[in-house]
């Protein structure tokens, strides 16, 4: 059975096509990496899958079960979604985010219980961000913050969770600890789509890469079939050159430096 | 711990709220002592005691409460919706709108009751254009909603002026309208506005916990299962009419639906499931506070009661300002 597969799917934002013809299928648990340059649709594709855009045409199906016969609470039910890490400007406290995720699960006027609490916990320790569940969520710093939002998608009992651009504003050592984290997660069981920039991180942490350009997926595979030369000038229209890393055997991207005066700067 | 803090404010407001009722009542004209209206209540007070509590004080003081607790509340539910500190009930053209109607009906010499109902629904039709210029597709936009009440209320106000200007011989009941006050209610308004204000604010809240996520985005908050266009439709409306109630039994009363949620925030902090009834019972107290000087400081003037709430307001505004800016260079 299938986990997610995306069929033909078609989206604009009014008058510009952002989507054109995506085809994908995904069998089973683990992490797939989009990459891509600026406005190639990353992020719509995300939203599309996520149930929060409208395709204009084709489908998407979670578990052989189309994803327009989900009803919004449904849905939660089955996708996380972490956003860019971002200020927030409320004072909410760091367990009642991660709470926030149960609300899929009760009803209008039903109160958090035992289990709700029981699961929050659970997802609050696997992140390790059990230990300032008091603090507002304002004053923990970018990484933490990001953790404390991949916990409520835990406490969501996601099983699949969507991640747009989760590490683009931190520093080097949030950046790995957050993809290490979620890379740990498709081994108990949950499908990790994230879009990333950084083509390195992506390669390192993934399991598949789809590399998108102009609405399309332009290639897809694994980090090693898909991260080559042509492929990525294609997409970013950026020569790179390949270095053979030697211990994890992916091939590092190395921009090539662009000649002085191709700049006309002298 | 938080919950018996918690059950400790909402004893100490509700405790604030009697209180400050029933210092309303027993002051003015005629004072009438605490045992008086004890008395009264309990069925065995004088008869013109009695006439005073009933036919003038007991409705004032239950028309400021309703008015206080749905500005109060619908302030509360604004500045999450809208996802700006700023934001208060007035905040998408209903007090310009109210303010036109009742200026058309002045005008007009309509008498009272058509004033009201002048307020009411001239102030509803602003929002439903505000609300119909925002809307694109089946999604609506907080931001262009917000502009597109701040342009439509500049705009009103300009025509309010210069209905003013070619009818100067109303300018002082003009002015006196739309800076607020309880003078002229009587039981038939509040029979008219407490089921709206009421229930109008008990729907919104059964939307508290929905108004939580969407405080953290509405993106996130469609993906946690909230249906925020949906959400955003139904405070919209009851908020726009509880608004327009308000304004149509109080006149246009500034800063109770601005300062009351923060003040409110402060103390019970960000959870509207709490904020919200908080809110509502501070901002019932505060009102039948400022009304009770409004009658009393100038005696036996009467003081429109916007000015004592923006004389308030406005210092505490300025608080929060200062306050805020001192938090981001601390940072």
């Amino acid at each position: 059975m299938s986990l997610l597969k995306v069929e033909n799917l078609y989206f604009s934002y009014g008058k510009n096509k952002v989507l054109k013809g995506i085809d994908f299928t995904v069998y089973e648990n683990k992490m797939v990496g989009i990459i891509g340059g600026n406005g190639s649709g990353k992020s719509t594709l995300l939203k599309n899958i996520s149930g929060y855009l409208k395709p204009d045409s084709g489908s998407i199906f979670i578990k052989e079960r189309n994803l327009g016969d989900f009803s919004i609470k449904e849905k939660a039910r089955y996708i996380g979604y972490v956003p860019q890490e971002m200020p927030y400007d409320f004072e909410f406290s760091s367990y009642d985010v991660v709470m926030m995720g149960r609300m899929p699960f009760l009803k209008r006027f039903e109160q958090e219980g035992e289990e709700d609490e029981k699961i929050v916990r659970e997802a609050m320790e696997i992140t390790n961000t059990w230990k300032f569940k008091d603090k507002s969520i304002n004053a923990l710093s970018g990484g933490e913050r990001q953790r404390v939002y991949i916990a409520r998608a835990l406490a969501q009992q996601a099983q699949i969770l969507l991640m747009d651009e989760p590490v683009s504003h931190l520093d080097i050592r949030y950046q790995v600890e957050i993809l290490s984290l979620v890379k740990e997660l498709t081994l108990k069981g949950i499908l990790v789509i994230v879009v990333l920039h950084d083509i390195n991180l992506a390669s390192q942490f993934c399991d598949e890469i789809f590399i998108m350009k102009e609405g399309r997926i332009m290639a897809a595979g694994s980090p090693k079939r898909v991260l080559k030369a042509d492929k990525i000038k294609a997409a970013f229209d950026l020569d790179v050159e390949l270095i053979h890393n030697p211990v994890s055997h992916i091939p590092y991207v190395v921009p090539t430096l662009k000649k002085m005066r191709e700049f006309k700067v002298i | 711990m938080a919950k018996l803090r918690r059950s400790m404010f909402f004893t100490l407001a509700i405790l604030a709220l009697i209180f400050t009722a029933l210092i309303s009542i027993s002051l003015g004209a005629v004072k009438i002592p605490l045992e008086e209206i004890i008395a009264v209540f309990t069925g065995s007070g004088g008869g013109t005691n009695r006439t005073i509590i009933f036919n003038l004080r007991l409705p004032r003081v239950l028309a400021s409460a309703l008015v206080g607790l749905g500005l109060s509340v619908v302030g509360t539910f604004f500045q999450g919706l809208l996802r700006n500190p700023m934001a208060d009930p007035y905040v998408l053209g209903i007090s310009s709108g109210a303010a036109f109607g009742a200026t058309l009906a002045i005008i007009l010499g309509l008498g009272l009751f058509g004033l009201s109902f002048a307020a009411f629904v001239s102030s509803l039709l602003v929002v439903f254009f505000v609300y119909i210029i925002s809307r694109s597709g089946r999604k609506i936009s907080m931001n262009t909603m917000l502009l597109a009440g701040i342009a439509i209320s500049a705009f009103i106000s300009a025509l309010i002026s210069l209905l003013m200007l070619l009818n100067h011989e109303e300018f002082n009941r003009i002015i006196f309208w739309t800076m607020g006050g309880f003078n002229i209610t009587s039981w038939n308004t509040i029979a008219f506005s407490a089921p709206i204000i009421l229930i109008g604010s008990s729907i919104m809240y059964v939307f508290s916990r929905d108004l939580n996520v969407i405080l953290t985005g509405e993106e996130t908050a469609e993906h946690l299962g909230v249906n925020t266009e949906l959400v955003k439709r139904i405070i919209l409306i009851l908020g726009s009419l509880v608004t327009a109630t308000c304004v149509s039994i109080g006149g246009i009363i500034g800063f109770v639906g601005l300062i009351i949620p923060h003040i409110s925030r402060l103390v019970v902090g960000p959870d509207n499931r709490i904020l919200l009834p908080f809110s509502g019972l501070v901002g019932a107290t505060f009102l039948i506070f400022a009304d009770t000087l409004a009658r009393f400081l100038l005696r036996p003037t009467e003081i429109p009661i916007g000015i004592i709430t923006a004389s308030f307001g406005g210092p505490f505004f300025l608080y929060l300002l200062i306050r805020n800016k001192r938090n981001k260079e601390g940072m």
